[in-house]
């Protein structure tokens, strides 16, 4: 239990610009802390087929619906404001 | 791929005077048009993502917004910008009923994502950039803002 691979849902309304962004400093991050990750990037309106298999889901915009998983916004790490915190929350969601 | 590649002379406006965001839109959707950088649908696509999901940048200086759309209605990767004259209201990313005053349109053609990360990473960093914006927003026309960018 303690060593799984945590599986990330990055979304973002088209599921290729500000997601790929937040992915990549969410993977960065992790590389930094050797920690393991798993990440998908999906469009917002996709979510509901990739809940299942994830255990966070990180988006930069609204989601209604987080299926019942814990859903963290990252906009903060595209506007620079409050990147930190959003970041070392999402790390530390993924070290659980 | 450097970000200041996708950037060119035929697709920067300055100083845009523009009543509302689909008139930004109209004009630089021309631009990319006319200069073989996406399909006739492109437009449409960026219309109606940002309906449902707003691309306005509520920042701590000038504010921004980043329209984009999906992948199928680009032929050739590029970023459009405008300067605008005088701020035009965008909804926020973060909270579709709220209004942000833009005075600087990104709007970012990617026709694939995985190989432009870097270019996203710049592109971001860019917008967090305070000087960076007020360079751009000073630039008097398109050769000065192409060679804003290529400086950072």
């Amino acid at each position: 239990m303690l060593n799984k691979k945590k599986k990330v849902l990055v979304a973002c309304g088209t599921g290729i610009a500000t997601s790929t962004v937040v992915a990549e400093k969410i993977l960065e991050e992790c590389k930094k802390e050797n920690l393991e990750v798993d990440i998908t990037q999906c469009k917002v309106t996709e979510v509901k087929s990739y809940a299942d298999n994830v255990d966070l889901i990180v988006t930069t915009t609204i989601l209604k619906d987080g299926f019942g998983k814990k859903v963290i916004n990252a906009l903060p790490l595209i506007t620079g404001i409050g990147e930190d915190d959003v970041l070392k929350e999402i790390i530390d969601e993924i070290k659980k | 791929m450097k970000i200041s590649e996708l950037f060119h002379k035929e697709i920067i406006v300055t100083n845009l005077k523009a009543e509302n965001k689909e008139e930004v839109f109209r004009v630089l959707y021309k631009k990319l048009f006319d200069n073989g950088y996406v399909k006739q649908s492109f437009l449409e696509g960026i219309i109606n993502r940002e309906k449902t999901f707003p691309t306005g940048l509520l920042l701590n200086s000038n504010n921004v917004a980043i329209p984009h759309t999906d992948a199928e209605h680009v032929l050739k990767s590029a970023i459009a910008v405008a300067t605008l004259s005088k701020p035009v209201i965008f909804k926020n990313m973060a909270n579709p009923q709220e209004d942000v005053n833009v005075n600087i349109v990104f709007m970012i053609a990617l026709n694939e994502s995985h190989s432009q990360v870097e270019i996203l990473q710049k592109l971001v960093e860019l917008i967090q950039n305070k000087k960076f914006l007020f360079d751009i927003l000073k630039a008097g026309g398109e050769d000065e803002l192409l060679r804003v960018i290529k400086n950072y």
